[in-house]
């Protein structure tokens, strides 16, 4: 039993991770009152802005620095979810159309854009390579605590990730705090439940969800790099992200809005995705599709359950998905 | 005052419909430049060449020009099916799952009683009971929950797509053949039981004519029906809707009843009719393709016959240009994602203007 957990805690970890930055992302932007439905295609963009940086600096130089393997993709990949995530806001805060065409139409681009230049690439850059491999940034980005090795279950457990994975938690945390307990946070829910109020109250509505749907594409994009850098080992495959944007915003429900419980949350879906792995299924090979749809269903049990129950903190910010216009009041 | 704004936006006066489709047009104009932007930057091909490129991928022969009006016929009857509950201002995105449950019950007759059943018109007709049935059940339960305790009906829907898809895919294991492939493989090929009639010899001329129908169907009922009223008088307003002594909650499920059922009944068109078979992907997104194309056509069916065509236009186009240069195929992706933001974009400035502040003088 503790091998057992002690292989598929890791794993699901693994898994968890780029849910828990989608999510963190999505609950910042949803507190500002966007429904941004493009956090699939804004992950996209950000594994594919991070590959892309990576694999002309790795396929270019000679020599690798360690500090700029890292920091070229975290750059190009903060860059690109950031750029994404300004186009939303632009379409649906300055130009006031609607937040769902908008955010499908985001993810039908960034999902496609991700695909066409993974599978583009090469033959774009003129590289002299057969795929895209990374694993010298990889690598880097992967180095885990010198002592994960050494310290047995407890190092396998908790130690044997890369910097990326005690990221997400920080900036979960950070970001749990920055809600709950800061004049900011405050603001920030403010806009999102009553743009009107918060207006009148002298808050800069148009900057706040500005600023936190940029913020929020940003963190979600790190998800994308994580996946693609740490957990595939920096290659690339056709699709391969597959629906995790949508787990990470069925996440955002299942936590009712709470980065802090995302992060048991986004560990316990992780592992739920992989859970057929383990499970003996004897001949009966088609059961493992069943135990996929499982966060699915759990999460709208909790949808369904939260709206039967009335309680007001555990309620969708109020405005979420609705424009505002103060010369409409 | 320290810092005068430069300029401030007011909502217009309703423009004449001339006007405002004068805009879009200008919109998918600029959109179709930039595409032809990107796609020169990407391939190095010159701008003309790119569009007979993509002319010939859409009408260069005769089968292509049977797939894009097939391919505009699937895309178009799922953008009708989610409209009447768009109208009412109900952001059902479960088309996607809806179209795939009709599918799957579709599929499951065809294979569990290909044998039994000996007629193909009884066969059909099953087809149709069950696909609109299931595909119904899916819209029913959103709007269920949204019309008693107003469960936030777009995240419920979203959910509600990838349990059909995991379900699809589990009966898809269950039915596979050979086993251990992950795929079904033909449904009845050799029988053609549940395959739709092939009209004058031509696989896709029945559903095509049967999409033409559904769009002149749902113009009228959206627009000369009473139920067509009420969906508009509880899209606009609830309140306004309770006070004139509309049920709400009643308008509610039965208009996404009505909504899911028609992209069961896709579903149904899409297994039966064009692939025989059932696959995880076969609706491929077209669930949430749909969502913009009946918004973009501000849900009015007529007009989104033209929408539907201009995006399958550029699919097919740009997997041409894609193939032509051993590109990935995505890139029509990328260039429905542009056209997309020209034309949401453009909504804007149909709907408000921008008054510069002149100075001296206050705004």
């Amino acid at each position: 039993m503790l091998n057992f957990l002690v292989t598929f805690i890791p794993r699901a970890i693994m898994q968890g991770i780029p849910l828990l930055y989608g999510s963190t992302g999505e609950i910042l932007t949803e507190k500002s009152g966007n429904l941004n439905l493009g956090i699939p295609g804004i992950m996209y963009m950000g594994a594919i802005s991070s590959v892309i940086g990576a694999f002309y600096y790795e396929t270019f130089r000679t020599s690798m620095n360690p500090i700029l393997a890292v920091l070229i993709p975290l750059v190009c990949c903060l860059l690109g979810s950031f750029l994404t995530g300004l186009l939303y806001c632009f379409l649906t805060v300055s130009l006031r159309a609607n937040q769902n065409v908008t955010g499908l139409a985001i993810t039908t681009f960034g999902v496609g854009f991700g695909n066409f230049f993974g599978g583009s690439l090469i033959k774009l850059s003129n590289a002299e390579v057969p795929a895209i491999v990374l694993g010298g940034t990889s690598g880097y980005i992967k180095t885990t605590l010198p002592f994960a090795n050494t310290t047995g279950w407890f190092g396998q457990v908790f130690l044997s990730y890369g910097f990326l994975a005690y990221l997400a938690i920080i900036i979960a945390l950070v970001a749990s705090y920055v809600l709950k307990r800061t004049r900011v946070g405050l603001h920030l829910r403010a806009v999102g439940e009553s743009p009107a109020t918060a207006d009148a109250a002298g808050i800069n509505v148009v900057k706040y969800k500005y600023v936190a749907t940029c913020v929020g594409s940003m963190i979600a994009g790190l998800g994308g790099l994580y996946y693609v850098l740490d957990y595939s080992n920096g290659i690339w495959s056709h699709n391969a992200f597959g629906d995790r944007g949508w787990l990470a915003i069925a996440l955002v429900i299942f936590t009712i809005w709470r980065p802090s419980v995302s992060i048991l949350a986004s560990i316990l879906f992780g592992g739920l995705y992989i859970l057929y792995l383990y499970i003996p299924t004897g001949t009966e090979m088609a059961i493992k599709e069943i135990y996929k749809m499982f966060p699915y269903v759990i999460t709208l049990l909790v949808l369904i359950i939260v709206s039967l129950r009335k309680k007001r903190e555990d309620q969708p910010p109020m405005s979420l998905g609705l424009p505002y216009f103060r010369e409409e009041r | 005052m320290k810092n005068k704004a430069m300029f401030h936006i007011v909502k217009r006066e309703a423009l004449p419909w001339y006007q405002a489709w004068l805009i879009r047009g200008a919109a998918i104009l600029l959109a179709l430049v930039a595409c032809s932007l990107v796609t020169v930057i990407v391939t190095g091909l010159n701008p003309l060449s790119l569009y007979k490129t993509m002319l010939y991928g859409t009408f260069g022969t005769n089968r292509k020009t049977w797939v894009l009006f097939q391919k505009l016929a699937i895309l178009l009857g799922i953008s009708l099916a989610v409209t009447p509950a768009f109208k009412m201002r109900f952001w059902n995105i479960g088309a996607e799952g809806q179209v795939m449950a009709g599918g799957l019950a579709c599929a499951a007759v065809m294979i569990t009683l290909g044998e039994t059943i000996k007629s193909n018109a009884v066969m059909l007709l099953l087809m149709l009971v069950v696909s609109v049935a299931a595909g119904a059940l899916w819209g029913f339960l959103p709007a269920f929950f949204k019309a008693h305790w107003n469960t936030n009906e777009t995240l419920f829907t979203l959910m509600m797509n990838y349990i059909a898809i995991q379900l699809a895919a589990y009966f898809i294991i269950i039915w596979e053949v050979p086993k251990g492939s992950g795929k079904i493989g033909m449904i009845n090929q050799s029988t053609r039981m549940g395959w739709l009639p092939y009209l004058g010899g031509k696989q896709y001329a029945i559903i095509i004519l049967i999409v033409a129908i559904l769009t002149i169907l749902l113009h009228i009922y959206l627009k000369y029906s009473k139920h067509g009223y009420e969906i508009a008088v509880v899209g606009e307003s609830e309140r306004t809707a309770r006070y004139a002594g509309i049920k709400v909650e009643w308008v509610i499920i039965r208009t996404m009843v009505l909504s899911g059922a028609l992209c069961g009944f896709m579903g149904m068109l899409l297994v039966g009719g064009t692939d025989h078979t059932l696959s995880t992907d076969i609706v491929g997104g077209r669930g949430f393709t749909a969502v913009m194309v009946s918004w973009l056509a501000k849900f009015n069916p007529i007009v989104m016959v033209l929408t539907s065509f201009l995006l399958v236009f550029m699919q097919l186009g740009a997997k041409e240009v894609a193939t032509n240069f051993y590109l990935n195929e995505s890139f029509s992706e990328i260039l429905t994602g542009i056209i997309l933001f020209f034309i949401i974009g453009c909504e804007f400035f149909i709907t408000y203007k921008i008054q510069f502040a002149k100075s001296g003088k206050e705004a």
